[in-house]
């Protein structure tokens, strides 16, 4: 396994080792390249995983301070819990469900389909759908994605059943159990997946894709890569011309350390990335790195999101097996005569009787409260993820009182519903309530939005340097060695899960930095 | 299908958290009889605070197929936490005179000897944005249903890597769909 100096100024520095930046880190190495990842987390393996939600929430999840404003319902009821993201090797790809859809040719060209919508900042992507195919391809290729590359679809479970037999009463077509990054069957050094049912715990027989297992160990047989964990990147640090030159660090023992870098790639997640761009502010950058067009931390967008659990009156026992390998696809199309912009997926979901506790109706309590509870077994359940307005005051910024550990300020959330986002969930609200009536739902939960588990567009993509943050690679209109390398670069949300287009987006990230590397151009 | 059996298992090893109120308790549920509020053990609180959050937490989350042997088990964190934290040891033991304070004048009892639960959620009602309820409530949330004990009484079965996930244990074993 590679270990570079301090000192050695010929590394690429990738901050973060999640979807964007484990997927960068091993392609860069495949091709190469030396990387150093700093990630702030600690190395957890799959035998340390842990088939219980509070012990695995604590021991993955990302539960330094944030803070939280504007009119969403999080604000209220999980002030410092404004997103479900993790801190660990693997990062957020340790905890995810696998869902991996490819945006649609519109969700690029948001501003020319939706046209002028008043309060939202939409903006085309400087990239298309026929760009960026081939990238899919290879990406759903790595990730071993279900229903791609001859590669059989997983079984349905029991929620999966029923929320099939619903849609196929309702008319719909396009329900299957999704195109899933989890193997079906052995591929690629890994297992298939056995059912678990504890997907969003960090999959205990390797058959998820993760960053983790993949990615990483493959970076590192290369030895070009080194992941040091607990390394939490204080600074983006540059020189008098304006390029970067490397980043200071806190390490495992509490001390500052600078790491040089040829080039530095953010891939913190959408909260910490910006907020690293902003901590990072000097006396020649003084809005923050990459920041001339005002566009960092701002655009924050959080799909729009729900939940609709239904009860029967026999058990289903929707925990057993995949969370999430099943999806109705036909709301997914943009039609305005629904009365809103884009589209949504319905997906099935469950959790485990913990976390329902905590999350069917934060706040609530009493009989009518107890009795979801009562019915645990016999509820059935789906997620809404649908497209949400990207809206140039629900942002991230750095919080004015607060601190962490190492004294620096911390991300600051403020997010409100786009009047296109209330309509969106309403129609998911009503057709999710619609498929379990249609097969004799006794009684239908509506759950608000949970803690975020999908957070982009902080540092958007932009053909004009003006709008945003980034040009087509990720690479910052300002400083030419510094890259944004996760879902932070999203110009738009697109009506989908988020994860495939993040690491399609790394590949060919990956491949444009190694040929300007090698043109010594960067 | 396989479905689970959420009856109580009488008779097993309960895990109270102190000696002192293991033995009765344990004794009293091993012979089919529940523990009554009084038996929660305090070490740090009023013993008349104990009792009124474990008649809180049958009422804030009402399972009458529950035994309080579970919701003692779920106040004992609000001990705990009061050992480690004056501020929050003052806000329960404030928090609970207050509303004795209130049900005194409404009912002329304590609280939890207000026999109708409609009552006992109606002095609720009138804390319901206090940080005191909103303490109890959330930390009870955690605590309640954080307990593998009960997970089968509800119908969920935990972990399960260690039994070869449900790949052969029904996941897929649901029966009563109509057929499409
Ligand atoms: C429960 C759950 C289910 C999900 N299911 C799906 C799904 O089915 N499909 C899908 O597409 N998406 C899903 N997602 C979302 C998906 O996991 C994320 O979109 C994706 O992982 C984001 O990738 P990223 O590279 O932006 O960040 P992450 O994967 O979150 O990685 C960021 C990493 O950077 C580290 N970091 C942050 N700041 C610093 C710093 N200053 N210094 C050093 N390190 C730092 C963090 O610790 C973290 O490890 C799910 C998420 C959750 C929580
Ligand atoms: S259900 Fe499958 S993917 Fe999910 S944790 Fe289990 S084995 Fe892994």
């Amino acid at each position: 396994m590679a270990q570079f100096d301090l000192n050695d100024d010929g590394v690429v520095v990738i901050v973060g080792s999640g979807a964007g930046g484990g997927t960068l880190g091993n392609e860069l190495a495949q091709r190469g390249i030396k990387v150093v990842i700093l990630e702030a987390g600690a190395r957890n393996e799959i035998p340390d995983f842990i088939n219980d939600e509070w012990e695995s929430f604590a021991q993955l999840a990302w539960t330094d301070m944030r803070t939280t404003g504007g009119t969403f319902r999080l604000a209220r009821d999980f002030p410092n819990l404004p997103a479900w993201i993790v801190k660990s090797v693997g990062g957020t790809t340790t905890h995810w469900a696998g869902a991996s859809l490819r945006f649609q040719a519109h969700e690029f060209k948001v501003r020319s389909t939706y046209g002028e919508l008043a309060g939202a900042n939409l903006l085309d992507w400087p990239l298309t759908l026929a760009e960026l195919e081939p990238w899919y391809d290879r990406a759903e290729s790595k990730m071993g994605v279900t229903g791609t590359h001859g590669i059989p679809r997983l079984p349905g479970n029991n929620n999966f059943k029923v929320m099939a037999a619903g849609a196929a009463k309702l008319g719909y077509r396009e329900v299957h159990t999704g195109n899933m990054a989890i193997n079906s069957r052995p591929r690629d050094g890994r297992g298939s997946c056995q059912q678990i049912g504890f997907c969003f715990q960090g999959c205990k027989s390797g058959a998820k894709w993760s960053t983790l297992y993949t990615e990483i160990p493959k970076g590192e047989e290369t030895g070009r890569l080194e992941v040091r964990p607990n390394a939490m990147v204080a600074r983006i640090e540059h020189d008098d011309a304006g390029k970067v030159t490397g980043v200071l660090y806190v390490d495992e023992g509490g001390r500052m350390q600078r790491q040089r870098a040829r080039v530095v790639a953010v891939a913190g997640n959408s909260l910490e990335s910006p907020r690293l761009l902003l901590n990072s502010a000097s006396s020649k950058f003084p809005d923050g790195l990459a920041n001339s067009s005002g566009q960092v931390g701002r655009n924050y967008m959080r799909h729009t999101t729900a939940t609709v659990y239904a009860a029967f009156e026999r058990p289903v026992h929707m925990f057993r097996g995949t969370t999430m390998a099943g999806i109705i696809r036909d709301e997914s199309k943009n039609d305005p005569s629904r009365g809103f912009v884009g589209g949504y997926e319905m997906e099935t979901l469950s959790l485990g009787l913990p976390f329902m506790a905590a999350f069917v109706n934060p706040g609530a309590w009493g009989r009518d409260y107890a009795s979801i509870l009562d019915d645990y077994a016999n509820l059935a359940g789906m997620w809404i993820v649908g497209e949400d307005m990207p809206q140039a005051d629900n942002r991230i910024t750095l919080d004015p009182h607060e601190k962490d550990r190492n004294g620096l300020p911390v991300a600051h959330v403020a997010f409100s519903d786009h009047p296109n986002d209330v309509a969106m969930r309403e129609h998911g609200f009503r057709q999710g309530s619609a498929v379990y009536e249609a097969v004799g739902a006794t009684r239908v939960i509506r759950t608000p939005p949970y803690p975020s588990t999908h957070n982009l567009g902080t540092n958007r993509m932009s053909e004009r340097p003006r709008d945003g943050v980034v040009n087509r690679f990720g690479q910052t209109h300002d400083i030419p060695n510094l890259f944004v390398s996760d879902g932070s670069q999203f110009t738009s949300g697109a009506g989908c899960n988020p994860t495939l287009t993040i690491v399609a987006l790394a590949m060919r990230q990956a491949e444009h930095i190694a040929e300007r590397m090698g043109r010594r151009e960067i | 299908m396989r479905v689970i059996d959420k009856r109580a298992r009488l008779g097993r090893r309960l895990f109270l958290r102190s000696a002192a109120t293991a033995v009765p308790a344990t004794a009293l549920a091993t012979a089919g009889i529940d523990a009554p509020a009084e038996a929660a053990n305090a070490e740090v609180l009023k013993p008349d605070t104990m009792a009124t959050l474990v008649r809180m937490s049958r009422d804030l989350y009402p399972h009458d197929r529950l035994a309080t042997r579970y919701y003692i088990k779920a106040c004992a964190t609000f001990d705990e936490k009061a050992a480690a934290d004056a501020t929050v040891r003052a806000m329960l033991d404030e928090g609970a005179a207050t509303l004795d304070a209130a049900s005194q004048a409404r009912f002329r009892r304590a609280y939890r000897d207000v026999p109708q639960e409609t009552d006992r959620v109606a002095l609720l009602e009138g804390i319901r944005e206090t940080p005191f309820l909103n303490k109890v409530r959330s930390d009870l949330v955690v605590s309640l249903y954080n307990q593998p004990d009960l997970w089968q009484r509800f119908g969920y079965e935990g972990s399960s890597f260690e039994h070869g996930g449900y790949i052969n244990r029904g996941f897929d074993d649901i029966d009563w769909l109509p057929q499409s």
